[in-house]
């Protein structure tokens, strides 16, 4: 049986009623439960980028953006493992604010660990952390066990690939020829305006 | 200057520009707007009724399937639309283009679970190529392009329509209609590679011991006489699936049978013994393969295709070809040289001879007093010659007329082979008639999956649809009945039969019909149905406890075929 992993799969898509929906079948049709999902902008004017993240092995993932890919409202849709991408997720924890007060415990954690504060009460202090998924469970351990951590959430994963832009060269070849058009060259990336 | 009209308006001009001729359908309150408007179109267009929404989508398959056309149906909202989505699945895995418009209720009842309300797009999600809720009349026109373009490129598959009240009856501008052949997130087909086309042609051209197996991709491609020059010219003995039983005429010389749990010992043994394996326009269903693993593990796979999905998805492809296979098999041709393999092909004839001795002799002329599936199919072939339209529904009788009917012409089969759906064949039937007119068309069902749709006798009486229907009755269901025996120790555990007497059924909707059990009036009267103008039911009564041999156990590998 081969080994399962992480895996990060982008998918490029138009900003389509249901679409959420469609790419999640996919998953839930091969019992594979997804570890994060994100949906946002991408550097493409009006196409949006899905980052999911998934524990299962290469043959399945494979398979799963490949069928990703096939509907028809999915431009492009990849798959990475984790040194193939820089990626991030954001976490906020909320804290008594008696607890910073008594003691510099707390404060020398946040610093260690470069979190920010972002808002403080005589009640609640709110501090956020960006990093790795790791780093910001260890810090959720440290203040808990220093003074109590009242709230906590995190982000799901948000990733770029290493290349230099979108990885998305192919498919505009091929949508170039499949409208006929001969503008590769004027395609810096940002200008899709000729394919819409 | 435009002229304005309603959304439903606009909706059968639409239609009308995308040369609808046919339509499939079942009125009811929330897409009455829609029946409306084309009652005024109803002298451009064949308008079928049919008994229920679930003949309705069948029928559209089967004219979609025999046409190559996109197949249209219409019917309500909420169990309107809910009985549509069989239909709609077996589209999906059987790769048939549809568009099924339904009603909907008006946008601003959406969610509140309103009368006749389901959330069709969410059921409909899984099972649909595209679909899409028409919320406005302005949409109408071109989500309709778009639908017609989406369910007929590429690979093809069906698009439903979710369209509420208040876009049915909202004014629009009824504007000159402009067909879709372009959207920026949807490439119907890979642009062909040279480098993957050559890396084919470099096994092809090395094999000593190729073997083709041929998919309904070849049908639905147009690309019948593309895939003989190949085979041809490589001299490559082929097998088919069961949708691809059209794809290749079948007294084709290098035509080895069908592959699979049912197919022939031939060209399931040959899978497993030749060099190289080319795939084309199949998805290496689990019902060819049987065990992937030990499936053709000698052979380096070719694997001609349009969608990327399924490269490699059941079945590793050492040399996969992406693209129509209209495009692609030409380019192999190029590139392959001509051969003769004559001893390897000559190897297939002693598996045949044996499967001959062993099974199909038995079939065909059995010594017992009771009529076989398999002699009953076989006669009607030799009847119709290769020249008609094959329909099957599901189960034994669908296996022995894919194995012991033959059809000669391209889009000649149609039957249910991914979902598997019992009810399929009579609705179906009803629609490759509408398509081929001028065709016969001989559907055969069992006493089991005929009760399915069976309401579909009054579509037939009230179009006037010249359909023969041949019942096979073995007062079983007779492929779960077969499995019980093999596998479960003969405990018939809900498999027997009480039935109506189907010619009486066939009568109370004025279709001629009889009942034959008797093997000394059968040719007579299959002579007797042939000649009959309009539709006709045979009855025929068979071996209660038949079986479909060759058979390759599910999920066993092809080796452990049995004859017995």
């Amino acid at each position: 049986m081969e080994q399962k992993q992480e895996y990060t799969i982008t998918a490029f898509t138009e900003n389509a009623v249901g679409l959420l929906n469609r790419i999640t079948i996919i998953f839930t049709r091969r019992h594979i439960n997804i570890e994060s999902l994100t949906v946002s902008a991408s550097a493409l004017q009006g196409i949006h980028k899905f980052t999911i993240v998934v524990n299962t092995t290469e043959d399945q993932v494979q398979k799963v953006v490949n069928q990703i890919e096939k509907l028809v409202e999915v431009l492009k849709s990849f798959y990475h493992t984790n040194d193939e991408i820089v990626h991030q997720e954001l976490a906020l924890y909320k804290l008594p604010t008696k607890g910073l007060l008594e003691g510099n415990q707390v404060e020398q954690i946040v610093r260690e660990h470069a979190a920010r504060i972002l808002e403080v009460t005589p009640s609640f202090t709110t501090i956020e952390l960006t990093g790795y998924k790791h780093e910001l469970v260890l810090l959720f351990e440290r203040l808990d066990k220093a003074c109590g951590v009242l709230q906590y959430t995190s982000s799901g994963r948000i990733a770029v690939h290493r290349a230099k832009q979108e990885v998305l060269t192919d498919h505009v070849e091929a949508l170039a020829k499949l409208k006929g058009e001969n503008k590769i060259d004027k395609v810096s990336g940002k200008t899709w305006d000729w394919l819409t | 200057m435009s002229k304005t009209g309603t959304g439903a308006e606009s909706l059968m001009l639409s239609l009308m520009a995308e040369r609808v001729d046919t339509i499939f359908g079942y009125p009811g309150g929330a897409i009455m707007p829609v029946f409306d408007s084309m009652y005024d179109y109803l002298g451009k267009l064949n308008y079928i009724l049919t008994r229920h929404e679930q003949g309705a989508v069948h029928a559209a398959q089967g004219y979609a399937r025999v046409s190559g056309k996109v197949g249209v149906c219409i019917a309500t909202s909420g169990p309107g639309a809910t009985n549509l989505i069989t239909g709609v699945a077996d589209a999906m895995i059987d790769s048939t283009p549809l568009v099924c418009i339904v009603g909907q209720v008006g946008a601003q009842l959406l969610g509140t679970d309103a009368f006749q309300e389901a959330d069709v797009v969410g059921i409909s999600m899984p099972v649909t190529k595209w679909n899409y809720q028409i919320t406005e009349a302005d949409e109408v026109a071109e989500v309709i392009a778009k639908a017609f373009y989406v369910a007929s490129s590429g690979r093809p598959g069906p698009v439903v329509l979710d369209f509420t009240k208040n876009a049915q009856i909202g004014k629009t501008a009824l504007k000159e209609y402009k067909r879709c052949s372009f959207f920026r997130s949807y490439i119907p087909a890979p642009i062909p590679k040279s480098e993957e086309v050559s890396a084919a042609a470099d096994l092809i051209n090395a094999a000593k011991k190729p073997f083709a197996l041929i998919g309904q991709g070849v049908t639905i491609a147009n690309a019948e006489k593309e895939v003989v020059e190949l085979l041809e010219k490589a001299d490559i003995p082929f097998g088919w699936t069961l949708l691809g039983k059209s794809a290749v005429p079948g007294s084709h010389p290098l035509n080895m049978g069908m592959l699979g749990m049912h197919g022939g010992y031939a060209p399931n043994a040959k899978t497993n013994e030749c060099d190289v394996l080319i795939a084309i326009g199949m998805r290496f269903d689990d019902r060819v393969t049987s065990d992937v693993k030990m499936y053709a593990p000698q052979a380096k796979v070719v694997h001609m295709e349009i969608d990327k999905a399924e490269i490699s998805k059941n079945i590793k492809a050492h040399a996969p070809v992406l693209g129509n296979i209209k495009e692609t098999v030409p380019m192999l041709v190029a590139k392959v040289h001509g051969a003769k393999h004559a001893e390897w092909i000559a190897s297939f004839a002693p598996l045949y001879k044996e499967e001959k001795e062993k099974v199909i002799d038995k079939q065909l002329h059995p010594k017992g007093n009771d009529i076989t599936m398999g002699e009953a199919i076989n006669l009607f072939s030799e009847k119709t010659a290769g020249e008609a339209i094959l329909v099957t529904d599901v189960g034994q009788q669908q296996m022995f007329a894919a194995r012991y009917f033959n059809v000669n012409k391209p889009r000649s089969v149609v039957t249910s082979g991914g979902l598997g759906t019992m009810g399929f064949g009579l609705p179906s039937a009803i629609g490759a008639k509408v398509a081929a007119p001028d065709r016969e068309v001989i559907l055969f069902a069992g006493d089991g999956g005929i009760q399915m749709t069976i309401q579909e006798l009054g579509t037939i009486m009230q179009s006037d649809i010249g359909v023969k229907i041949v019942i096979l009755n073995n007062g079983y269901l007779g492929m779960v009945r077969q499995w019980q025996e093999l596998f479960h120790q003969k405990r018939y555990s809900s498999t027997p039969l009480a039935n109506p007497d189907f010619v009486m059924v066939a009568k109370a909707y004025s279709i001629a019909a009889k009942k034959v059990a008797k093997r000394d009036e059968l040719a007579s009267t299959i002579d007797e149905m042939l000649n009959h103008k309009g539709a006709y039911l045979l009855e025929i009564a068979v071996e209660a406890e038949d079986n479909v041999f060759p058979m390759v156990p599910a999920g066993a590998p092809l080796s452990s075929i049995r004859f017995e």
